[in-house]
């Protein structure tokens, strides 16, 4: 199969799973099946891209015009098959963690769930591989309106509360911000297409560009950098494996992968850097960074604190693409491998307390490790590969983030990168460690509860061994980011 | 002197002016439904004067061939007219059949009562 | 045979009129009415493909040549608003049958048809006809047809919104008409390839910038412009559910078509925007349409109410893309005069199918109505997805050509207006979302199934139309940016 009609099948596969999914609702079982087998050989056909691409291929499929000049086409490089990779890869263990996990709670309405999944994975390929702006922004918007009714699923007052803020922000913000930019850098620069190097060179300078580039930044919702990050804990109303979807899979890796795509191939790293035009934005990214692990210190309920946690280490990758150097870009995106393994471990954990002992705040969880020694242990392998420490994946893209920030100069960034770490054990090791170590609070007795369902179990330790792995093995990564922005045959 | 002159030659654009605006005026201020019908109906005439008083070409004869003249009345407009004033007619028609009707379902076409009558959701 | 399309065009629904009028069962006006609608985009698609390929179309009425006869001229623009009334005509039809039934009594059904016959006739006239006396009497012809369409509504407010409607709309053809006669004593002609020609001599005078003004105030009434848009949430609101979803789909479409042969093809472009502020006006009422009328309709009960609000909102966005007058800017708007028509047509029909099933359009009324019509309800959302913008529907490609022409211009502000707009629409159709979706069933949401295929196929294609016409935009936008040209070359 060539590689573009791999592309094209890539993009086909989770649509008909949508279809077949809807079609298998009445039969359980084989619905399942249907999603397993579906992500498993999407699976299958990005690898085979992944090879392609590493080989030095950059398949491109045109598909149509929508508007004339502007078509619906893609085109798949390095930092678009990282994206499809981790997100194709992790489907496959988030929907053996959603069986385990819907099944367990007994929650109504699965089959829409499935279906809306496998819509959301289809417009995640669609933005990895898309080749210019506007196919990347159609699939952002068709992401936001199929995980609304993800996020809505309870269909509690609450949740209707929550799936308001998380509509209103990220569709306010493409809307407003995004799509004005991309009509701007389409007025001026006479073209969207994703180029190494960027488009704008010589078309848009000084304060200009800086003004763009804040306009892309924060109309990028999905990346939730400050004060456009408050739909994110909005959306933990949503079940565990939404959840994990949204931080992990799907939602915000969308957002910072669109936001190093358009610093890389819109905007071009050596521009930026030549006008240091994105120096607000490592303030702004810092602040971020600061801010949402200091928030996240003061959440009891876990998933919040999993929640602001997660706005924080978003900001790593928006900071790496800011300090416009190749360490820069690189850590960022390798950040955005590391931080959907590790927090979807986080999450699964979270999930697994909640379905086994129906717990949600922090502080109940004191002593409960003894009887879910599994859980709290792969915990603790997310928690360490997020703060970043050996031997766990986290480890490596910190260290590349504090190289960039040393090869632009800005040792305030290194400093924070350290007191960020800080900041994560502070709210992260607690948890495990008081898990094992404290006495179970009065009155609520540990006995009789058991280990999360078995689906959810394996789910777990595929993460927390793939947070292992990555750090063992980075290379297929590392390789894969050190080609972003070069041209082919390189 | 000239200004005065101009007031007079252009009498027949005053009154079309003056039927104009007191029909909308009729139109706007009257509270009842077929009073605004009538001031409707005024200010529909006056377009009609627009149409044909341009048409009598000044020294002009009726438009019917005869040797001897050569300056006649324009007949279009007045044919323009004819339309116009059918159109007329059959809106009055309309308009006044649904006060009919209005006055059958309330009982009163006064505006202001109707307005009170469905909790003002008109 | 062919030669006669364009009069067969407006002659075909007159006749079927008549028959209607002579008939005494409903359904078979129906009948009459379906096989009349069915033939007319036959026709019309004819008459568009041959333009596309060769140019206007030029048919002197009776024989008698212009500018002393009565000329019909297709060109792009006439002929894509010829195609889209008859092809709105056309799906509504089918879904009329039961519509109609259930909500108009069985005696007055054949007169039902007669006027939406009439008002087919009239406003197919107005797009075909090149005389400018002769759209008045066309005009006409639909506006009284629509008054009698809507009074037939079963609540009595209808009798007062047919009433209401009546008033603003004979001001409206009036002034249109003192225009018309104004133009007319100045160049002595009606024709408008012919008064555009002899427009030079007398442009600067005060009766041709009267003129002007009053054929765009009274146009501006027909087709809802803010602030004389007043007539149109009760008159949609009442109004059978097929006159509305047929009204609200094309006769504001007629009559913006009408006001830009005007503006553009006689009086020209340069003319019009210089002598009058009517750029700034435009786009000062487009914005206040779009963001006011956008804000009433989030606080409606009844959501036959809410959408016509929206339809003054996006009518907005049409005479934005007049005010901006450029290329872009003009494609964008007439774009929309066509996607619009397929977004609001469904909508309503889809409403049509609620009140048939429920019997109210209360927002109380539809709560938890997703449960029971999941079909109808589905292809609500995605109809409403089209009006907040989404990529992928009509609604964004009518926006990407507005929002380039206002770059273009060098308005960047306009387009934060217009895409914020946009997301007040979010708030609305979300509103309907909530409440279809995640609120319990209401009492008289317990009735509710499905519909019967003869109205759910026709609301379903449109709800497609929208999607397809997002992504396949190349008949719709190629033939707009051709009107478009045409409109901006003028017709001197």
């Amino acid at each position: 199969m060539s590689a573009e009609q791999l592309v094209i099948l890539a993009l086909c596969l989770p649509t008909i799973g949508i279809v077949l999914i809807g079609l298998a609702g009445r039969w359980p079982d084989i619905r399942e099946a249907v999603t397993l087998v579906t992500a498993v050989v999407l699976f299958g056909v990005v690898l085979s891209l992944l090879s392609d691409v590493l080989g030095g291929a950059r398949p491109e499929v045109s598909l149509l015009e929508i508007v004339p000049q502007i078509e619906l086409k893609f085109a798949v490089e390095p930092l678009g098959m990282l994206f499809a990779t981790i997100a194709s890869g992790l489907w496959i263990v988030n929907s053996i963690y959603s069986i385990g996990y819907m099944r367990g709670n007994d929650e109504p309405r699965q089959t829409p769930f499935y279906m809306c999944f496998a819509a959301a994975i289809a417009s995640t390929l669609g933005i990895a591989f898309s080749a210019n702006l506007f196919t990347l922004f159609i699939f952002y918007e068709v992401l936001t309106l199929s995980t609304y009714p993800l996020v809505t699923h309870k269909g509690t007052e609450e949740a209707k509360r929550g799936g308001r803020v998380y509509l209103l922000l990220l569709l306010g913000t493409s809307m407003l911000l995004l799509l004005p930019a991309i009509m701007w850098t389409w007025v001026t620069a006479g073209t969207l297409t994703f180029t190494p190097g960027g488009i704008l060179a010589g078309k848009v300078d000084g304060l200009t560009l800086g003004l763009l580039l804040a306009l892309f930044v924060f109309g990028i919702g999905k990346a939730a950098l400050m004060p456009f990050h408050r739909w994110l804990p909005a959306a933990m109303v949503a079940p565990t494996p939404v959840s994990a979807l949204l931080h992990a899979v799907a939602v915000v890796k969308a957002g910072v992968f669109s936001v190093m795509k358009i610093v890389v191939y819109i905007f071009g790293i050596d521009h930026l850097a030549a006008t240091g035009q994105s120096q607000w934005l490592v303030y702004v990214a810092g602040a971020t960074v600061l801010i949402g692990s200091l928030v996240a210190l003061t959440k009891d309920n876990l998933k919040a604190r999993l929640a602001y946690s997660t706005v924080s280490q978003l900001a790593y990758v928006v900071l790496g693409a800011a300090l416009a150097n190749s360490m820069g870009m690189i850590g960022g995106s390798m950040h955005i491998a590391m931080h959907a393994v590790g927090k979807i471990t986080l999450f699964f954990c979270a999930g697994a307390i909640y379905t086994a002992a129906h717990k949600t705040e922090v502080s109940e969880l004191d002593g409960l490790g003894r009887v879910m020694p599994f859980t709290f242990f792969a915990f603790m392998v997310g928690a360490l590969s997020i703060i970043g420490l050996p031997p766990f994946g986290g480890a490596w893209s910190k260290w590349y983030l504090a190289l960039g920030a040393l090869d632009a100069n800005q040792l305030a960034i290194v400093v924070l990168l350290m007191v960020s770490s800080l900041l994560n054990i502070a709210y992260l090791l607690p948890i495990p460690f008081r898990g094992f170590f404290a006495k179970a609070p009065k009155g609520t007795p540990t006995e009789g509860i058991k280990e999360a369902p078995l689906p959810c179990l394996i789910a777990i330790g595929l993460t927390a061994l793939g947070c292992l792995l990555l750090f063992i093995f980075p290379d297929p990564v590392f390789d894969l980011v050190k080609l972003i922005d070069t041209p082919t045959g390189q | 002197m000239a200004v005065l002159e101009n007031i007079v030659n252009h009498y027949n654009h005053w009154i079309t002016i003056f039927l104009m605006v007191s029909g909308l005026y009729i139109v706007v201020a009257r509270g009842n439904m077929v009073k605004k019908l009538v001031g409707l109906s005024l200010f529909q005439t006056s377009v009609y004067l627009i149409y044909i008083t341009p048409g009598k070409i000044l020294g002009g004869t009726p438009p019917i061939l005869e040797t001897g003249f050569s300056v006649y009345s324009n007949p279009l407009p007045h044919v323009l007219i004819l339309t116009a004033i059918v159109v007329g007619v059959a809106t009055l028609a309309v308009g006044l059949a649904l006060v009919v009707r209005i006055n059958e379902a309330y009982g009163t076409i006064e505006e202001d009562e109707l307005f009170a009558e469905d909790d003002g959701q008109l | 045979m062919s030669g006669q399309f364009p009069a067969l065009q407006v002659v075909l629904p007159l006749l079927g009129a008549l028959i209607c009028a002579l008939m005494r069962r409903g359904s078979w006006a129906w009948a009459v009415a379906l096989v009349v609608c069915w033939a007319m985009p036959v026709i019309s698609w004819l008459m568009l493909s041959e333009v596309l390929a060769n140019g206007p179309i030029s048919y002197a009425m009776g024989g008698w040549a212009p500018p002393w006869g009565i000329e019909y001229r297709v060109d792009a623009a006439s002929g894509f608003l010829l195609l889209l009334v008859s092809l709105i005509g056309a799906v509504i039809l089918p879904y009329a049958r039961t519509s109609v039934a259930s909500e108009i009594d069985e005696k007055n059904i054949p007169w039902f048809y007669t006027m939406f016959l009439l008002c087919l006739c009239g406003l197919l006239g107005i797009s075909i006809t090149g005389d400018a006396f002769n759209a008045f009497v066309f005009l006409e012809v639909s506006s009284l047809s629509t008054y009698g369409m809507i009074a037939l509504g079963k609540d009595r407010r209808a009798l007062l919104a047919a009433y209401q409607y009546l008033i603003m709309g004979t001001i409206g053809a009036t002034f249109y008409v003192a225009g018309v006669g104004l133009l007319y004593s100045m160049t002595g002609s009606l024709n408008f390839v012919d008064v555009a020609s002899r427009l030079g001599e007398v442009e600067s005078t005060r009766p041709i910038l009267a003129a002007l003004a009053f054929i765009t105030v009274g146009m501006s009434l027909k087709l809802a412009l803010f602030p004389l848009h007043v007539w149109l949430p009760n008159a949609y609101a009442f109004a059978p559910s097929v006159a509305t979803a047929f009204l609200a789909a094309t006769a504001t479409k007629v009559a913006v078509y009408l006001m830009l042969r005007f503006m553009f093809s006689v009086f020209g472009v340069a003319f019009t925007f210089d002598s009058l502020a009517i750029s700034e006006v435009f786009i000062t009422l487009s914005l206040a349409a779009m963001f006011g009328a956008s804000l009433v309709a989030i606080f409606q009960e009844n959501v036959k109410r809410m959408l016509a609000y929206s339809s003054v909102a996006q009518i907005g966005y049409i005479t934005l893309g007049i005010g901006l007058a450029n290329q872009t800017g003009l494609t964008g708007g007439i774009v929309h005069l066509f996607n619009h028509a397929m977004m609001k047509g469904a909508l309503f029909l889809l409403l049509g199918i609620v009140i048939y099933r429920i019997g109210t359009v209360k927002i109380e009324g539809l709560a938890g109505l997703g449960k029971r019509m999941p079909i109808t309800m589905g292809a609500f959302v995605i109809a409403g997805l089209s009006i907040i913008g989404t990529p992928g529907t009509v609604g964004f490609v009518s926006k990407w050509y507005l929002a380039v022409g206002a770059f273009e211009r060098g308005w960047w502000w306009l387009v934060f207006l217009l895409v914020g707009s946009s997301l007040l629409s979010v708030v609305y159709i979300g509103r309907i979302v909530e409440v279809v979706w995640f609120r319990p069933l209401s009492k008289e949401g317990k009735a509710a199934t499905e519909p019967p295929m003869g109205m759910l196929v026709p609301a379903l294609l449109l709800v497609a139309a929208t999607v397809y016409f997002g992504i396949d935009t190349s008949l719709t936008v190629g033939v707009a940016s051709k009107a478009a040209e045409a409109f901006l070359a003028g017709l001197k």
